[in-house]
């Protein structure tokens, strides 16, 4: 059953466009991670859906009915703030209480939510605490336990482990984790810039960029299959290596020269017209290993070594190119010499290939 | 020309003689305890020791002679008769006590105190809210924050303009009679009428300090976190809602440090109502009494009773204020 429906939803301030034409359906019970650099327009998105912004175009529904004018607190969403957002004169308790009191529910159904939400994020202690007197990671609690006492349709989340610090963004994304799981009819969306977030959490990731939708597709999916070079670079760290190359032979597998040398043939299709395109090859610096000269396709001068014990990175340039340094990570400690010589390749399954417009083969009919 | 260049010459000569005792004075220690030398270590902490009475103590001279030295000669006059001379004991506190120019002043003192920061801090709370939401809100502001800077005689006169009254065979040219006059009403002499002439009087401060409040309140209104309202408008709240319950109590210390320095303010009261009235037809208030038993009553005595009275009443909220004020920062 959809729960939340996108329909060319669009987004602009005076004449600069934030949001372009969005398209998204959201499954019941699905956890969306909506990602991307900075100003990519993901908040404004998720606003957007709150009620926080106005729709400038398009349709957004939420159990199939249309929520584009409707006043935030009726669309059956609850919102937890980058900033926790909490009222800071009012008890735990009466923040979470708040927007039942509001409504004018009765005294024993908010009395029976809050010692709910309290119950399962261990907040019982603090109930009569002002926020003032809570740590970080618990008024982000408490934020969410104000969310679980709406009982809403739709979770938003906008960068909630943003403000911790990495010990407790950890911690604190598990739990998150785990709420998902206790409450597995609730939908949620989840507003981040960090890709571990988003790989670890999400059920399905949308990639913007630029008030665009890159992508969406599972954590793993775009980790594979990245539809173009800006997914590609933007999962996975360190991002993918970017090859110019051009297609040398054409078929069910296809066969590229890199400019600065070396051949390589990749099992992805091209067609005949593709014969001497220009091509970018992806290769992840965790798919890239240590072979003998005859097998490589690249040739490299070593820049700087980072070794972390359970990882190598060296960071390189090809052999007689002027192009920014690549990357390749490698399992284990490796004693390497900067300026040696290294002989790198990689699987030809792991490989990616994308056309001079940035597409990637993979997805082209 | 003459004049003018002496004004210049103790203008120099007051700088200079500061710089040569400041400079001057750090020079002196810095040679009596140089910072060099086999004692270099104590030295410099002996230094250290003098130097901030060095420094604070033209200051501290100076609120010595003209801030402590009155108030405790206030508490020395207030034993003595009009002209300082006799000692009379208490008789000019039991005098106080059974003096009905003392108690219309008390009264009206409390009326200024109950109404004045609660009006003013009430109209500067919501001239600031609504200011804040409109497009002409700065230009709004300007102009109600323009009479803090006009002298509380200068409104005064202004305001004496408004109250004003002409006999009913001219024009009245009050603002406030012309109109009372145009919608068929007779004529009133507003500051003449007894109990209520307090209240136009008030009007008067309260047109003052709305801007003053204004001012302090949308800063702290400017404060109050956005994600806190818009959490509100998600949980439902209406505006008057997010108003009353998310948005006052935030600034709760700021409304209370405006209401109390606004309170303080009213117990000194005192240019508008001689202006106005000179405390004629009931309109008495305890800084006016004061001045008139100082200057027309010629009794030292009784006027230090009076100012004593005043400084009892400020000094607790004074202090209240300004530890109030600390903890907000």
């Amino acid at each position: 059953m959809t729960s939340v429906s996108l329909k060319n939803v669009s987004k602009s301030y005076g004449t600069v466009e934030v949001l372009r034409n969005i398209d998204l359906e959201i499954e019941q019970g699905e956890l969306i991670v909506f990602v991307g650099p900075s100003g990519c327009g993901k908040s404004t998105l998720l606003r957007m859906i709150a009620g926080l912004e106005t729709i400038t175009g398009g349709d957004l529904t939420i159990d199939d009915i249309r929520m584009n004018d409707t006043p935030p607190a009726q669309r059956g969403i609850a919102m937890v703030f980058q900033t926790y957002a909490l009222y800071p004169h009012m008890t735990v308790r009466d923040n979470m209480a708040f927007g039942m009191k509001i409504a004018k529910k009765p005294k024993a159904e908010i009395d029976a939510a809050v010692a709910n939400a309290a119950r399962i994020l261990q907040l019982e202690p603090y109930l009569d605490r002002l926020p003032k007197a809570l740590s970080g990671g618990q008024r982000q609690r408490v934020a969410i336990g104000r969310a679980i006492v709406r009982d809403p349709k739709v979770f938003l989340f906008d960068e909630p482990l943003s403000n911790l610090d990495a010990a407790l963004r950890v911690a604190t994304r598990i739990e998150i984790a785990q709420l998902k799981e206790s409450m597995p009819e609730s939908t949620m969306i989840y507003v981040t810039h960090d890709q571990v977030e988003a790989m670890t959490l999400a059920s399905r990731i949308v990639v913007l960029h630029g008030g665009d939708i890159e992508q969406v597709g599972a954590p793993l999916e775009l980790y594979e299959r990245p539809a173009n070079t800006f997914v590609a670079q933007f999962i996975g760290s360190p991002a993918m290596n970017l090859l110019n190359a051009s297609v040398v032979k054409t078929g069910a597998s296809t066969t590229v020269r890199l400019d600065h040398g070396g051949e390589v043939t990749v099992p992805i299709a091209s067609r005949a017209e593709d014969a001497g395109a220009k091509v970018r090859l992806g290769v992840r610096p965790e798919d890239l290993t240590l072979a003998p000269p005859e097998g490589s396709f690249l040739k490299a001068d070593v820049e700087i070594i980072e070794a972390l014990g359970e990882t190598t990175v060296i960071y390189f340039k090809p052999v007689d190119t002027g192009t920014d340094p690549l990357i390749a990570k490698l399992p284990g400690i490796h004693k390497v010499a900067k300026g040696a010589g290294l002989s790198l390749a990689a699987a030809p399954e792991k490989l990616h290939l994308f056309g001079e417009d940035g597409l990637s083969y993979l997805y082209r009919d | 020309m003459e004049q003018l260049l002496g004004a210049l010459a103790s203008m120099a000569a007051g700088v200079g003689a500061c710089v040569l005792y400041f400079w001057g004075g750090n020079a002196v220690l810095d040679l009596i305890f140089p910072a060099r030398g086999p004692d270099i270590g104590p030295n410099i902490r002996r230094a250290n020791m003098v130097r901030p009475w060095l420094f604070l103590g033209p200051a501290l001279v100076l609120l010595t002679v003209y801030l402590i030295y009155p108030v405790f000669n206030s508490l020395v006059l207030s034993f003595y008769g009009p002209s300082a001379e006799t000692y009379v004991g208490f008789s000019n506190y039991t005098w106080l006590l059974a003096d009905p120019g003392f108690h219309e002043s008390m009264r009206n003192n409390l009326l200024w105190l109950i109404v004045v920061p609660a009006a003013a801090t009430f109209f500067g709370l919501i001239a600031a809210t609504l200011t804040d939401n409109i497009g002409w809100g700065n230009i709004a502001k300007s102009l109600i924050f323009m009479p803090m800077a006009i002298s509380f005689v200068g409104a005064s006169v202004i305001w004496k303009f408004v109250y004003d009254i002409r006999s009913e065979d001219v024009d009245q040219i009050g603002l406030l009679n012309a109109i009372v006059v145009a919608l068929g009403g007779e004529p009133q002499a507003w500051i003449a009428l007894p109990f209520w002439n307090n209240f136009f009087l008030m009007i008067i401060l309260i047109w003052i300090q709305t801007g003053f409040a204004m001012v302090i309140l949308s800063a702290a209104l400017r404060g109050i976190p956005e994600e806190t309202v818009e959490a509100a408008v998600l949980d439902g709240a209406n505006p008057f809602q997010i108003f009353l319950k998310i948005k006052v109590p935030q600034i709760w210390g700021t409304i209370a440090v405006v209401w109390t320095t606004i309170t303080i303010l009213v117990l000194k009261v005192f240019d508008i109502v001689l202006a106005m009235t000179n405390g004629q037809w009931g309109s008495q208030v305890l800084a006016n009494y004061m001045f008139d038993w100082m200057f027309r009553g010629l009794d030292f005595g009784r006027s230090a009773t009076i100012a004593l009275v005043i400084m009892v009443m400020v000094v607790p909220i004074m202090i209240w204020n300004i530890r109030e004020a600390r903890k907000d920062a």
